[in-house]
């Protein structure tokens, strides 16, 4: 569609650029097994010692599978602005963005899309062989990382994917124009990255909270980024539970977007009254 | 001594260019203090969850994480420079300029840059030992005070340690190691929850490898006066911060290596 | 001939905030600067315009605002039909800028990848593309750049990779801004004499802003003079010369042969005009 044109394109130029960052992507891996492997023994030892009537509505072997899925797609999420439009606000070069004939919106959308994708997608593939072909050949099954229950969930599980890479951008876009605004990247990540750990669903599965929280945790926008998924992944949310899940993802992505655009007009106005 | 007034010169230095920039400083400190606080929020939800640990309380955890955080965060405080030395010494060569004062090399490291934000961590371990304490009804006696004292030293003798480690490493590869990163932060972490949780392997390696049990698990048994499940002896509890230094001593050796191979080679 | 109307005031603010200080973040001083005033002038289609002034005299501004990325606080613009910053993608697709100090090529792509990126964000026939894509690379002799990343090339062979990038979607406006801004000797030849042949043969309507008055020499028939916002003079480079030696009728021979330099140095001088 030639509507889409620059879009693909911006977004499959910034994939191949950053696909050329292997040796951090290597060494990113390493702490992330890490850290996946003593979170799944906490965890372990957890179930293990407790009584089964205290277990939440997850299993030990949905929670290591969520857990390496979280780790090993941990690029996916929103932790800092764009660092090109940190440069170009460092630059003062912000408003040369809009010599494009496109929407700078959908622009930027896509390269934060696909900033986060191809840094995600060498640890994944890394993490997957560790953790989902190695480990269950050593005899580590129980803690690995499983496939998905059913050909259903597998695409359920697909899209919920798509779904998260969707919301995580348009958060990275609201982080963005954040920047742009204060002209200053260092706050950003410093104020929101607890945030987004406690309420992805990445610190801890939502699922272990207290069941007095379950509610506004799961309807909460960040449950996108990392529970919703996963637990679609592994099975803990079927059926309705599913569809309710995608539902809500699809939700607040239309409700970010819609923020960012607002937002992002009336900055790149002022921009364009004040100049730089 | 003159090195210790040395020290508190540089450290002078670089507080009083940190604070020209007050908001930014307290801004890195707070942030510090929220994103090392956010595993007492895993905790807190786990033991919610679960009840109890193998008879493991949220306190005794508070505990060992609340220890070696302050251990950490005095270590991380004097350890920049080695941290940094492979990208701000070394590649640029001011490594040399290093060499040239009339004064030990480690000295200059470590009051290269002493970071205020590192007293986010240290606010955090505080906190989170107020938090034990409280969940325990814990009474400190100097006895004990002392016990966690000397197992800080321990501590921050061994993530000293292994910053040096790392240092040294990069005398032979310019690319600092994330291998460090994940022991350092990575031993924060693991050191949150007693040993007896962790497969044997790991456990052996906590101990001998890298002895952060041995700064954190075993010194807090000593404090609380439990003894051990795994069945270490009682008096190696108290004893054990020593393997701390044990290891500081290990990673010199490494960094005395390190330096005299730049130093024939010229990099 | 399509006549393309520019009359605009602006008077544009520029609030140059003192934080850092404390009494800065609480008291925002705000200082006037009357980037333009009351700048009026058309430019014919196939004209090639100069555009020249004393540092800081509003030429940058003006072509930010012909370009659509600067708002004026009034006054009007109006390019081939289209009011730049009202319209911002349709004019930004017909028109090209070159911007001597920085690049719009990416970094880290070879020149070629840049170029097919352009391609698609300006959505550009493919067949056309081709041809013009060639056309360019031989006119400007890129073709053993065209695989280097733009980081590696050095600033008269990146200054002819941006002309070309510029051109790439075919626009019939080309905005240079101090295009020959430290080149060498040869590639400001290179530059000037593709310009004009840009002009001569295929109409392309040029306006361009220098320091370098050799470029105007070897270029443009018709200047425009900015000094403090305003429009100093509007006319060939003669009349110019006209005005110096009416100013000093006694050395008027000697003021007939003075080099480009004095003249406009004198010019400038006689209205006032400096530098910022």
């Amino acid at each position: 569609m030639d509507l889409a044109r620059p879009y693909v394109a911006v977004y499959t130029a910034r994939f191949l650029l950053m696909l050329q960052y292997r040796a951090a992507a290597f060494a990113g891996f390493l702490t992330q097994c890490w850290w996946g492997g003593i979170k799944i023994m906490v965890y372990a030892a957890f179930y293990r010692a407790s009584n089964p009537s205290t277990h939440p509505a997850i299993t030990l072997a949905q929670v290591a599978t969520y857990t390496w899925l979280n780790q090993a797609l941990l690029a996916l999420m929103p932790w800092s602005c764009d660092p090109e439009v940190a440069l170009a606000v460092r630059t003062g070069v912000v408003s040369y963005d809009r010599l494009r004939p496109v929407d700078a919106y959908a622009y930027w959308y896509a390269r934060a899309a696909a900033f986060m994708t191809a840094r995600a997608v060498p640890r994944a593939i890394l993490m997957a062989l560790v953790a989902g072909v190695a480990m269950p050949l050593l005899s580590f099954r129980e803690l690995s990382w499983a496939p998905p229950p059913s050909a259903a969930q597998s695409a359920l599980f697909a899209l919920s994917l798509v779904l998260l890479v969707c919301l995580a951008s348009a958060f990275m876009m609201l982080l963005n124009i954040a920047v742009v605004v204060t002209l200053n990247d260092r706050w950003v990540s410093q104020s929101l990255n607890p945030l987004l750990v406690v309420l992805s669903g990445s610190l801890v599965p939502l699922a272990l909270y207290p069941d007095w929280a379950q509610g506004a945790l799961f309807l909460q926008p960040f449950a996108g980024i990392v529970d919703i998924p996963f637990r679609i992944y592994s099975g803990n949310l079927a059926g309705a539970f599913a569809y309710g899940g995608l539902a809500l993802q699809l939700w607040w992505i239309l409700v970010l977007v819609f923020v960012g655009r607002f937002w992002m007009a009336r900055v790149m106005r002022r921009l364009e009254v004040q100049g730089g | 001594m003159d090195a210790i007034r040395l020290l508190i010169r540089y450290g002078s230095a670089s507080i009083r260019a940190q604070i020209q920039y007050p908001f930014n400083a307290i801004m890195l400190g707070v942030g510090q203090f929220t994103a090392t606080m956010i595993d007492m929020i895993a905790i807190w939800a786990l033991f919610a969850r679960f009840g109890a640990l193998d008879g493991w309380r949220l306190g005794d955890i508070a505990m060992f994480f609340g220890l070696v955080s302050v251990s950490f965060s005095v270590a991380d405080f004097l350890s920049r420079g080695f941290d940094v030395l492979g990208a701000e010494f070394i590649k640029t060569g001011q490594l040399d300029r290093l060499l040239l004062r009339p004064r030990t090399l480690t000295l200059q490291l470590i009051g290269n840059d002493m970071r205020l934000s590192r007293f986010g961590r240290l606010a955090q371990g505080l906190v989170v030992l107020c938090i034990g304490t409280a969940n325990l009804d814990f009474h400190w006696t100097v006895a004990k005070l002392a016990l966690a004292l000397w197992a800080i030293a321990g501590g921050t003798a061994l993530f000293f340690g292994l910053i040096v480690i790392q240092g040294a490493i990069s005398f032979w590869t310019v690319e600092s190691l994330e291998a460090m990163n994940v022991l350092t932060y990575g031993g924060v972490q693991a050191a949150q929850f007693p040993l007896s949780i962790y497969a044997r392997w790991f456990r052996t390696f906590l101990i001998f490898v890298v002895p952060i049990g041995c700064v954190a698990y075993f010194p807090v048994l000593a404090i609380l006066g439990k003894p051990d499940p795994l069945g270490a002896p009682a008096w190696f509890l108290p004893v054990s911060p020593l393997a701390g230094f044990a290891f500081l001593a290990v990673s010199f050796l490494a960094w005395r290596v390190g330096l005299a191979r730049y130093a024939s080679t010229g990099s | 001939m399509v006549e393309r109307l520019t009359k605009s005031y602006f008077v544009a603010e520029r609030a140059p905030g003192l934080l850092g200080a404390m009494k800065g973040v609480i008291h925002r001083r705000r200082r006037r600067i009357e980037a333009l005033t009351d700048v009026s002038f058309s430019l014919a289609r196939g004209e090639l315009l100069g555009f020249i002034g004393p540092n800081g005299a509003g030429k940058s501004t003006t072509i930010k605002i012909l370009s659509g990325i600067l708002r004026p606080d009034s006054g009007h613009v109006d390019v081939d039909g289209l009011v730049p910053y009202d319209d911002r993608i349709r004019h930004v697709a017909r028109i090209g800028v070159v911007f001597g100090q920085r690049t719009q090529l990416w970094w880290d792509l070879p020149v070629i990848d840049g170029f097919d990126l352009l391609r698609d964000i300006y959505r550009v026939d493919r067949a056309a593309y081709v041809e013009t894509r060639d056309e360019l690379v031989a006119m400007l002799r890129l073709e053993r750049l065209l695989d280097q990343p733009v980081r590696q090339l050095s600033l008269g062979q990146r200054m002819r990779a941006e002309i070309a990038a510029a051109l790439l979607h075919a626009p019939s406006i080309l905005f240079l801004d101090e295009p020959t801004i430290g080149l060498d000797a040869p590639s400001k030849l290179a530059v000037r004499r593709f310009v004009k042949r840009l002009n001569r043969e295929r109409g392309v309507t040029v306006l361009l802003t220098t320091h370098d008055m050799h470029d105007i020499d070897a270029l443009a028939e018709r200047v425009i003079v900015i000094g403090h916002g305003r429009v100093l003079a509007d006319g060939t480079f003669n009349s110019l010369r006209a005005q110096i030696v009416a100013e000093n009728p006694d050395d008027s021979d000697e003021t007939a042969s003075l080099p480009i330099e004095e003249v406009i140095a004198r010019f400038y001088h006689l209205h006032g005009a400096s530098e910022a």
